[in-house]
């Protein structure tokens, strides 16, 4: 009987195995050989001078070079709002807050990162009408509010990814420096933030996979089909994912449908970089502190 | 350095009046500087932590006309039809009830397939490759997952089911199964691997093969952490809207079988924004706003239950 269930249960495991990587083979399959194909400047730059399209001074029809461009903006704008505010809020978490406040901080940073992202995109929109009701009337989605949602959006991975790298660095180094006579912000700034770098960058670079990759927040907060390049952070812009996104429903030809592959392959090999990045450095992180046999 | 002033100077006279007062001085300024520091990252953690009843008081704020105006009856039915002023939210509840049921369907039994295979019933060397693919998963954008859908299995689905258009429950459900496939394996690997280091040796030396390990030794040992996988897995299922969005064919009904065109809260929301309309159609998507909050919610208050006793905090992996 026991060798039976044993016996079943190993049986099904490597179906279970079978079936998902035939499936991912598959998918991956499909996307490489119909996306390869159409790889090419033309890809990005359509008819346009590649040129004269980077520097802005024609611009680009049947290409996904504004859609490219969109994206690093949205990027690094939520970046710039998400990284300052997760770090802050992480060292907090990990080193000053206790008791119940700590408690009920953390709850609320679960709560955040359990949030649908369409939630947050939903809550741009609403932000938008409220502001169109009563002080700004003229108030529209935008590059500015889209990165603002989605640096919402991954602020609770940073902060966790901070807190749990400078809480898992072993007691002797936390207190080596305050016994030396640092003050706590002297002792977190020089000697505990470098030690736990890796690990806080490996947060930061997932963070910024998870803006590129999303599409339910800017879906709401002013992404549109056809923006050419951003033309500032209050306006309407491009990105990849919705360039796919539209492209499935609304593709007319052979070429666009291609189009589609080419913008889902160039996406797939950026997050798929980023976040390898990232485990990569995860890893290291991790197991130089479980060695203990390499300081930073 | 600086910090070495911040120790009382012990065991030295003060040469004079003013040294000791230049040395009161600096260590006033080095006190203000750490509570500046301090006030400015509690800032930082008040504003991130503000965000969820920003969000939560935008949704209600929204959503307060449905009840200060008795809509509530209308929200809360089954018929949505905004011409004719019927705007009821139930259909796209049901809608994302049976989406992400049988997502998981599909998808838990894999998980525990994979989970399994890497931890006893299949060869040890290819547990690495096995959690390198499930890495590798979770890099995929959700919008990938959707295209490559909806150019490949909605034919398929469509050719093996000429009745069917081909956007339905059964795409949706299979597309999103592979979306929450690496939430789930990584949640019950992170349980099975702390339970794996505890009762590995002591069971190797009572005889059990690594299989028999895994089925009646760690199994029930690491029951709170399948839980935990099983109900997270679903709140991101419920959390997804990009692939119901483009393959689940968003029509606004209960459907009968799984061919049938299903829509959830999370692409009514999509849908309703993109197509400008009145303002009970607005109020009707804060109200599945709310929805929506209040599960995920209610899912994250059960996950830190039963995640607070066993699973550590690195098993919340994205």
């Amino acid at each position: 009987m026991i060798k039976r269930i044993t016996f079943l249960a190993q049986a099904f495991s490597w179906l279970a195995l079978a079936a998902t990587l035939g499936i991912i083979l598959l998918f991956l399959g499909f996307l490489g050989v119909r996306g390869l194909d159409i790889l090419s400047l033309a890809l990005f730059f359509g008819n346009t001078p590649p040129w004269e399209a980077i520097t802005g001074r024609l611009p680009v029809w049947h290409g996904i070079w504004p859609a490219c461009v969109g994206t690093v903006a949205l990027v690094l704008l939520s970046s710039l709002l998400a990284v300052p505010l997760g770090l802050a809020s992480g060292i907090y978490l990990a080193h000053y807050a206790s008791g119940s406040w700590k408690r009920w901080f953390s709850l609320a940073v679960e709560l955040l990162a359990g949030i649908p992202s369409i939630l947050m995109g939903l809550f741009g929109f609403a932000l938008i009408l409220f502001l169109k009701r009563t002080i700004v009337p003229q108030a529209n989605t935008c590059l500015l509010l889209s990165a603002g949602c989605l640096a919402l959006l991954v602020l609770p991975y940073l902060i966790l990814m901070t807190q749990t790298a400078l809480e898992s660095l072993p007691d002797e180094l936390k207190l080596a420096g305050l016994s030396l006579g640092f003050t706590p912000w002297q002792n977190i700034f020089h000697v505990l933030l470098p030690a736990a770098g890796r690990g806080i960058l490996s947060g930061v670079i997932l963070a910024v996979g998870r803006a590129a990759e999303d599409t339910a927040v800017i879906l709401l907060t002013g992404v549109v089909a056809n923006a050419g390049l951003p033309s500032g952070i209050l306006g309407k812009y491009e990105a990849l994912p919705f360039h796919i996104f539209y492209l499935a429903a609304e593709a007319r030809s052979e070429a666009e449908l291609a189009q589609g592959f080419g913008a889902a392959l160039i996406l797939l090999m950026l997050t798929a970089a980023l976040f390898m990045g990232a485990y990569y450095l995860k890893s290291t992180f991790t197991k130089a502190w479980d060695h203990k046999d390499l300081l930073i | 350095m600086e910090g070495l002033n911040y120790l009382p100077m012990l065991g030295q006279t003060p040469s004079s009046h003013t040294a000791e007062a230049g040395r009161q001085g600096r260590w006033r300024r080095l006190e203000q500087r750490q509570a500046v520091i301090k006030g400015i990252l509690l800032g930082a953690t008040l504003i991130s932590c503000g965000s969820v009843l920003a969000i939560l008081g935008f949704l209600a704020y929204f959503a307060a006309p449905i009840f200060s105006q008795g809509h509530l009856a209308e929200i809360l039915s089954w018929e949505w039809r905004p011409f004719q002023e019927k705007f009821g939210v139930l259909p796209m509840a049901a809608g994302s009830l049976c989406l992400a049921g049988a997502a998981m369907g599909v998808a838990y039994p894999l998980g525990l397939g994979l989970c399994g295979f890497a931890h006893g019933l299949g060869p040890r060397f290819l547990k690495g490759p096995i959690m390198g693919l499930i890495h590798f998963m979770t890099s995929i954008p959700t919008v990938i997952y959707g295209f490559v859908s909806v150019i490949f299995l909605v034919p398929v689905v469509r050719g093996t089911f000429p009745e069917s258009t081909g956007y339905s429950w059964l795409t949706a459900a299979l597309t999103l199964s592979l979306m929450i496939l690496p939430t789930i394996v990584l949640l019950i690997q992170a349980q099975l691997q702390q339970v794996d280091a505890r009762v590995r040796l002591a069971a190797a030396a009572l005889g059990f093969s690594p299989a028999q390990t895994l089925l009646w030794v760690m199994r029930p040992l690491a029951s709170r952490g399948l839980w935990a996988a099983a109900v997270l897995g679903f709140s991101r299922a419920l959390g997804d809207t990009i692939i119901a969005l483009m393959v689940a064919g968003n029509a606004p009904q209960i459907p009968h079988s799984l061919l049938d065109s299903i829509r959830t809260l999370t692409s009514h929301i999509a849908l309703v924004v993109a197509t400008d309309s009145t303002s009970q159609a607005y109020q009707s998507i804060f109200a599945s706003g709310l929805i929506l909050f209040g599960v995920t919610a209610a899912v994250n208050l059960t996950l830190r239950r039963l995640q607070s006793a066993t699973v550590p905090s690195a098993g919340r992996h994205d």
